[in-house]
């Protein structure tokens, strides 16, 4: 039982991940209906801004409080990373909108290979290990949970909780919901859509940043080709819970990372991508537009 | 004159103080985008741990490169483009006859194909030729093949698979153990491979029916992944990350490529080089690449083939004339995924080893870029594309004289694959449909007239 | 001769017996009975709303039905219940085709591919499931001339075989109906079910619409159900009228019948129930 509890609060933590970068990924498909291949190395960018900053609080200050340190890091990473992917939109994606369906989808893979490579050229190609940042372990009845888990979950609810309110409750969410609906009649009604896409992918770019500085700090260590894995199984997440819809990328991450840790804790390490993968495609098979996706009107 | 040139001058002054606002504010955005990633190296110390390596200078080159590109783009090469187009669109449409080349231009691609390799032979010599007719000659074949395989199911069916690369990895695998384990002949595995192949593609093509476009392409990456983690990991039969080798080599109905007193080069009284071996490879996958080509074409003016492009453009409209969708996509899947196990086993017989390293998603991507570069559907507008994109990052292994430029540290491979895909994005910005953005319909009545791609759908499902 | 024919074959060819459909809670056919009689063009009229297209999706499997038959009964006796059959057997078997309301035509095919698309069944099994035409056999050449000739067929009757080597997606509006009409009707149907195939027509179009739509029942002996909404379409082409309202079937007869009914009128003038009678009578003293 303690064994399983740890599984799942190991779950949990990863799947928290998992959902933050699934987040971006669900809000660039909802807003232009395009797989942002990207977002997995926009997450990696992310980590690799905050373990610089990292290295220049330790060497420039020469350390600070973990606290501060991890803000410091957080703020710079989802500045830098936001930058990143509002540029990118603007040159990579904007002027194919409208044309082609799957021409900005090859961009965004082209993207993708040139982000992991601009990052193996310029930080080179070893992986990068930082030393423990947080390192208290809380033990409660058998089952411990470092501070570490904690941070990561209690980030994610809060940024979670400001995302759903931005997106509920502001006129720039109500924009980016319009937007999502009717491009045309939303762009009828004075609202800027191309400022509007912007500002979409920048929050999804600021919480993959999160993602990839946590996931530094989680695991200590990145390197450039870590935006792969992670951002296909977030694009996994996004789709299992049905794309376009935001609730359904934290639950579909917080399941992928359940799936993940439960099936290395019960049965092989070695299969548990196969796991993920396979159990996906069997949602998909029974459920076509994933589990809190819009069913899909075949209107005739 | 005077009226005509004052707002002129007047636009050239407005327009060097545009093209100034615009430079500045692309290098303030460049020097914060690269900041951290270029001004700052993390390196490791003697003490294996990470520090900083400030590169203020190489930050300031970037800084000054996107302040100048940005002024000579918007101050003098936007005008021109304005200008340009102009004066094309006042000119009288030409409609000039298509040219010999042109019309013939299959033709004397496969003749100038054919020619290749006696041509570079007597060029480089036997071990000279080798990187031109090895690295470039069959290594693009290859990828013509797989991308013409893909098409079948991306540029004509209109189904978005991004997991392609797992039927390459079906046929390699296929050939590989097979041949290995039972000694089977090329020549047998090589459809062998080929139905293999086709069977996972319908065992693929069943549970994802019922899926439409993004969800579709989802679970075919997610099935190519599942191919390549069980290759991984199931060891006893695959050896996992150490890959198979000492595949046996293809034999020319039964003559080897070897020293051995039957091989090729006894039995033609040639001088022993490893170079007929390559150009007998060469002419293998030539000859599969027309094979797959002569299929497509045929199939497409089969009802087969119009069934698929009619899938592309309206799935609904299809059921609704009685066809039967489900085995429609289901043959495009299984026709696809044969030729890519066509091509793997091709590719296992060539490398003589293969492992799981070969058959990652980046392929696939590479694959459907290519698909998607030379225009949905075009065979000639596919194969420019990988030769552009194939052959062009080949050729930057070959460029060696950079060193004398950037110095001796400087190696060219590592900007291969960030070349790469910065060409994708470029080649995509500028011809989003594609080389060949026309279709070329498959029946005609009076004359061939090309669709414009204008009209032509993607595909939904 | 025609006529004939017509006259003498006035059995049903399609016979729609208590269809209901449900989409959730909301009941789109309630208890809906209605025959289609052969060599005739029957219109489906019905304000917005009332269900037409569904039972159209109903009768060519596009939709299951919650509860009721639908049954097709061919010429050479055969009997098909459409209700049971997914869409694309409709047509394959049933041979009972159909078109859009808003037009699906393959936009990036020509015309004539357009046309050779529908004649997938028949040129499939000329080419011998593939393997044969591959091979090049003569069978599927041959097939493949006719199949062409037949599409000239309906390119000239649509008065579109100027443009026949032209891509669909290029036609003007009108052109686009007539031709997804000829494409139905190249796989050979017995029925053909026309989805407001008037609608955004200008009065020129409309009129050869109507000429296309008759030459289709008198020289090629189909049967024609229509959905419209242009009253003077139905009025001229139909020989009999069945009128819907909310899911249920609120007047079945010939055009002059239904365009007296009050409940008809009533119907299209948004009148409450309670006042169908006020109309009747209205009616009544007009037409005294």
């Amino acid at each position: 039982m303690e064994y399983f509890i740890q599984q799942l609060i190991n779950g949990l933590t990863l799947g928290s991940i998992y959902g933050l970068i699934a987040i971006g990924y669900t809000m660039v498909y909802g807003i232009i209906g395009m797989i942002n291949f990207a977002h997995g190395d926009i997450f990696m960018l992310g980590g690799f801004a905050g373990l610089i900053v990292y290295l220049l609080i330790m060497t420039v200050f020469g350390g600070a409080p973990i606290a501060v340190a991890l803000l410091c890091m957080l703020i710079v990473a989802m500045a830098a990373t936001s930058l990143w992917n509002w540029s990118i939109e603007r040159v990579a994606y904007r002027p194919l909108r409208g044309s082609f369906r799957l021409a900005p989808l090859i961009t965004a893979i082209g993207v993708s290979i040139a982000l992991s490579n601009f990052i193996q050229v310029t930080q080179g190609p070893r992986n990068k290990p930082i030393p423990q940042m947080v390192n208290s372990v809380y033990t409660i009845e058998g089952i411990s949970i470092s501070l570490k888990q904690i941070v990561i979950v209690i980030i994610t609810v809060a940024l979670l909780a400001a995302f759903w309110y931005i997106v509920e409750k502001t006129p720039l969410g109500r924009a980016q919901r319009a937007t999502e609906q009717d491009r045309k009649m939303a762009a009828l009604l004075g609202i800027d859509v191309d400022r509007t896409i912007s500002i979409t992918f920048v929050m999804g770019a600021a919480l993959a940043a999160v993602a990839g500085t946590m996931f530094l700090m989680y695991y200590g260590v990145i390197v450039f080709t870590d935006g792969f894995v992670p951002g296909v199984k977030a694009f996994t997440a996004a789709v299992l819970g049905g794309i376009g819809s935001l609730p359904g990328a934290v639950i579909g991450g917080l399941l992928i990372g359940l799936i993940e840790s439960l099936w290395s804790a019960y049965f092989t390490i070695a299969y548990k991508d196969v796991a993920t993968f396979a159990i996906l495609a069997f949602v998909l098979i029974f459920k076509p537009s994933g589990l809190l996706g819009r069913p899909e009107v075949e209107k005739v | 004159m005077a009226t005509v040139t004052n707002p002129s001058t007047a636009s050239t002054g407005s327009l060097t103080a545009k093209a100034l606002r615009e430079a500045t504010f692309t290098a303030v955005m460049t020097f914060l985008m690269f900041v951290l990633f270029v001004g700052l190296k993390t390196d490791q110390n003697m003490r294996n741990e990470l520090i900083l390596v400030p590169r203020w200078g190489l930050l300031a080159i970037f800084v000054i490169i996107a302040f100048v590109g940005r002024f000579a783009m918007v101050a003098w090469l936007q005008p021109w483009r304005t200008a340009r187009k102009a004066a094309k669109d006042a000119a009288p449409a030409q409609t000039t006859d298509a040219g010999f080349v042109k019309r013939n231009f299959s033709k004397l691609a496969i003749l100038a194909l054919v020619l290749y390799p006696p041509i570079i032979l007597s060029l480089f010599g036997a071990q000279g030729s080798l990187k031109y007719i090895d690295n470039f000659g069959i290594q693009i074949l290859i990828y013509v093949m797989l991308a013409w395989g893909l098409n079948i199911v991306v540029g004509l069916a209109g189904l978005l698979d991004l997991g392609y690369v797992a039927f390459y990895a079906v046929g390699a695998y296929s050939y590989a153990l097979l041949s290995i384990n039972f000694g089977f002949s090329f020549w047998i595995l090589l459809p062998l491979a080929g139905i293999l192949s086709a069977f996972w593609g319908i065992i693929l093509g069943f549970p994802v029916l019922r899926l439409k476009g993004d969800y579709l392409a989802i679970v075919t990456l997610a099935f190519g992944e599942i191919i390549r983690l069980v290759l991984i990991n199931w060891q006893d039969v695959t050896q996992g990350t150490f890959g198979i080798s000492g595949i046996p080599k293809i034999t020319l109905f039964g003559i080897p490529f070897d020293a051995s007193p039957h091989g090729f080069a006894k039995i033609f009284n040639l001088p022993m080089s490893s170079a007929y071996y390559k150009v007998f490879l060469f002419y293998l996958i030539l000859l599969l690449c027309l094979l797959t080509a002569f299929v497509t074409i045929r199939l497409r003016r089969l009802p087969i083939g119009r069934a698929w492009e009619a899938l592309r453009e309206d799935e609904i409209a299809c059921r609704s004339l009685g066809i039967n969708t489900v085995t429609t996509k289901l043959t495009a899947f299984a026709i696809g995924a044969m030729f890519g196990g066509f091509a793997g086993s091709f590719f296992a017989a060539r490398q003589g080893f293969v492992s799981p390293e070969s058959f990652v998603f980046l392929e696939s991507a590479v694959i459907l870029s290519i698909v998607v570069l030379g225009g949905m559907g075009s065979l000639t507008g596919i194969a420019i594309a990988a030769i552009a994109m194939v052959g062009g990052t080949e050729l930057l292994r070959e460029m060696d004289f950079l060193k004398h430029i950037f110095g001796p540290d400087f190696t060219p491979e590592l900007y291969r694959m960030l070349i790469f895909g910065l060409a994708m994005i470029t080649m995509m910005l500028v011809r989003p449909r594609g080389f060949v953005g026309s279709r070329e319909p498959t029946a005609f009545l009076f004359e061939r007239k090309n669709v414009s791609g204008s009209f032509t759908k993607e595909g939904h499902g | 001769m025609s006529a004939m024919a017509s006259t003498m074959n006035n059995d049903a060819i399609l016979k729609v017996e208590h269809l209901s459909m449900r989409f959730g809670g909301l009941m789109a056919i309630n208890d809906l009975s209605f025959e289609v009689r052969r060599g005739e063009i029957t219109a489906l009229i019905g304000p917005n709303g009332a269900g037409k297209t569904t039972v159209f999706n109903c009768i060519t499997g596009f939709y299951k039905p919650t509860m009721g038959m639908i049954s097709m009964q061919q010429k050479d006796g055969k009997s098909f219940f459409l209700e049971r059959m997914a869409d694309f057997e409709v047509t394959r078997d049933a041979k009972v085709a159909r078109t859009f309301q808003n037009i699906r035509l393959f936009s990036g095919l020509t015309l004539l591919e357009n046309l050779l698309v529908a004649q997938h069944n028949a040129l499939m099994k000329a080419s011998g499931y593939t393997v044969l035409g591959l091979l090049g056999f003569k069978s599927y050449k041959d097939a493949s001339k006719e199949a062409t000739e037949k599409a000239r067929y309906w390119l000239e009757k649509a008065s579109l075989i100027d443009r026949a080597d032209d891509p669909a997606g290029d036609l003007p509006y009108g052109a686009q109906r007539r031709l997804e009409i000829a494409r139905a009707m190249c796989t050979g149907p017995e029925l053909l079910c026309l989805d407001e195939p008037a609608a955004g027509l200008n009065p020129r179009e409309s009129q050869e619409l109507n000429k296309l739509l008759r030459s289709i029942r008198a020289d090629n002996g189909t049967s024609l159900l229509l959905i419209e909404h242009d009253m003077s379409v139905v009025m001229e082409i139909s020989d009999h009228v069945v009128v819907l309202e909310y899911g249920q079937k609120i007047s079945d007869g010939d055009p002059a019948h239904v365009k007296n009914d009050p409940r008809v009128i009533a119907a299209y003038l948004g009148v409450d129930d309670d006042e169908v009678e006020t109309v009747r009578h209205e009616v009544e003293e007009g037409a005294n």
